[in-house]
């Protein structure tokens, strides 16, 4: 092949193209990025300053201010740190183990009303949850689970895009290994149990990262179910920072900041599962 | 019946339940109520059917085509410029000339990380109205020109939140595409080069084809995403309303109308608007793609 392509791209064309495309993303990247900088450049500039000059890019009056208050422990921030870690602990690992749950019995059975049940899947899929905050919000205050996390964690608990991905996960499994555990005497959820589950590592590292991610950032359904701010998410602890009299941009731009911080090291360190995990619902049946 | 929950008849059943409970409970009851809720009148200790009373006060109101009109101009504008830049960025960075594309598509992809509230709060100061904001002092210093009211007026508002979006989106959908120009096969690329096609000429008639399916798909979420979008305006304007609306969309529309005036019946009458939308770009979308027609498993 590579002979044939020769007369075709000469190298130094090859290498022309190659410098001007990085020089491109180069750009692109500096553009990209600068947001960021300013963001965390702010951070560290008197909070009245935000107000008068909003987010630039120029070094002038740093200060380590924000961050000792940020630190000092006289603010909600840690608490709701520690919620957020919670909630998304809590609700990744049981919309885990329920998709995983529901994708098997997809997967490895026939049964009458699957292709109906797995339409409705795709359906859920795509309505935005938007559409269904009212009625989702009246459910929850009728089953008394406001400003509880059973309340933000449930609807969503069978998720569908998990559901389809662990699915198409498990149709590359070879059915020959639960026909052997069904030998060696498992039960149907033996097998799942200990012969499916052990096998499904990298779907659930994918999976784990969709769904921690958007747990760690998601805002409006823990908005209209939390409403003490002793139980506050993240997201909605820093809105409520930005009251209208509130002069808390001290503890905002900081905060926000802490806030990408472990996203940021979980991103560097499992890159791969990141984008594999973020882009699995373009995955087509 | 230990024995008859464990046989290979009543297990699939087992395993699908807990999305057929849940599915019924918050999905099928959810949207039926807000069926029945759009003909009611809903306030504290008072509901009664009202017929069609909420749509016909919808046909009158005067802020309703506004938001309306903000989400179509936003999705149009998401729309022209997160499907052909992407593809654009995820050929160039397919290209064989191309060194440490890894790390170009990380950086690109690194703004999906930060959540809505903090991406908002950023631009929300970026593009501050005083003179030295990042960008206002960026066109004063660097175009010459005049400092813009970002937030004040419609077509700069827009423009903030158009750029919020791209920010955002762009590296999820170079991943979409990069991924389906993974699967094709290198030799058809080859092939076309021999034959003499220039790079226009395979970007139109191979690379555009082949990836008809992940254009589709990212065309389908980038119109919900689009329809649906709420925080990031609420997040500019920091939870007040905007002047003139300029920022309101149909989502931020029921927002106010279901959750700060508890008008149920009004914003269950919107939200059946644009679910009716969303069903009909659906069903479009699932013929385009051959999901419903492939799926006998």
């Amino acid at each position: 092949m590579t002979t044939l392509t020769k007369p075709i791209r000469k190298p130094g064309q090859l290498r022309l193209t190659g410098i001007l495309l990085i020089a491109f993303f180069t750009v692109l990247s500096v553009i990209v990025l600068t947001p960021f900088v300013s963001m965390v450049l702010t951070s560290f500039k008197p909070s009245n300053m935000v107000i008068r000059n909003g987010f630039n890019l120029k070094f002038e009056n740093l200060t380590l201010e924000n961050y000792k208050y940020l630190f000092s422990g006289n603010n909600e921030y840690f608490r709701w740190f520690g919620n957020s870690l919670f909630l998304t602990l809590v609700q990744t690992v049981s919309t885990l183990f329920v998709s995983a749950w529901v994708g098997y019995g997809f997967a490895f059975y026939n049964f009458k009303g699957k292709n109906v049940l797995f339409v409705c899947v795709l359906i859920v899929m795509m309505i935005p949850f938007e559409i269904l905050m009212l009625p989702l919000y009246r459910e929850i205050v009728a089953m008394k689970l406001i400003n509880s996390y059973i309340g933000i964690i449930l609807p969503y608990l069978a998720n569908p895009i998990a559901i389809f991905f662990f699915r198409q996960y498990l149709q590359s499994i070879p059915k020959e290994i639960v026909d052997a555990g069904r030998i060696d005497g498992c039960s149907e959820y033996g097998i799942f149990l200990r012969l499916i589950v052990p096998l499904m590592k990298p779907a659930f590292a994918a999976m784990a990262i969709f769904v921690g991610m958007t747990s760690w950032n998601n805002y409006l359904w823990p908005l209209l179910v939390l409403n003490d701010s002793k139980k506050f998410t993240l997201p909605i602890g820093l809105t409520s920072l930005m009251g209208p009299y509130g002069n808390n941009y001290m503890l905002l731009i900081s905060g926000a900041v802490m806030s990408v911080v472990p996203i940021m090291i979980l991103f560097f360190s499992a890159q791969k599962f990141f984008i594999e995990g973020m882009s699995t619902g373009s995955v087509k049946g | 019946m230990n024995l008859k929950l464990n046989s290979q008849k009543i297990a699939p059943y087992v395993f699908v339940l807990p999305f057929v409970l849940l599915f019924g409970i918050f999905f099928v009851y959810a949207i039926g109520s807000t069926i029945v809720m759009s003909f009611q009148s809903v306030n504290i200790g008072d509901i009664h059917f009202v017929g069609l009373e909420n749509y016909r006060m919808l046909l009158n109101d005067s802020t309703l085509p506004i938001a309306i009109r903000n989400s179509v101009i936003y999705t149009a504008l998401t729309l022209a410029l997160l499907i052909p830049f992407p593809l654009l960025f995820a050929c160039m960075l397919n290209n064989k000339a191309m060194r440490g594309s890894g790390i170009f598509r990380a950086i690109l992809f690194l703004p999906l990380l930060c959540s809505v509230v903090v991406a908002g709060l950023t631009f929300r100061f970026m593009f501050n109205e005083t003179d030295s904001a990042l960008v206002n002092s960026l066109i004063i210093n660097g175009l010459g020109g005049d400092k813009v009211r970002w937030v004040s007026l419609q077509w700069p508002a827009m423009i903030v939140l158009v750029t919020l979006a791209s920010w955002r989106w762009t590296g999820i959908n170079v991943v979409y595409f990069l991924s389906g120009l993974n699967s094709i096969p290198v030799e058809l690329f080859e092939a076309c080069e021999i034959d003499g096609a220039n790079v226009w000429q395979r970007f139109r008639y191979l690379t555009v084809p082949l990836l008809k399916p992940t254009i589709v798909y990212v065309l389908t979420i980038s119109i919900y995403g689009g329809l649906a979008m709420f925080v990031e305006s609420q997040m500019i304007w920091a939870g007040k309303s905007s002047p003139n609306n300029i920022g309101l969309t149909i989502v931020g529309y029921i927002y106010e109308n279901g959750i700060s005036q508890g008008n149920l019946g009004l914003a269950s009458a919107i939200g059946m608007i644009l679910l009716a939308v969303v069903l009909v770009i659906n069903l479009v979308q699932l013929r385009l793609s051959g999901v419903l027609g492939t799926e006998n498993a």
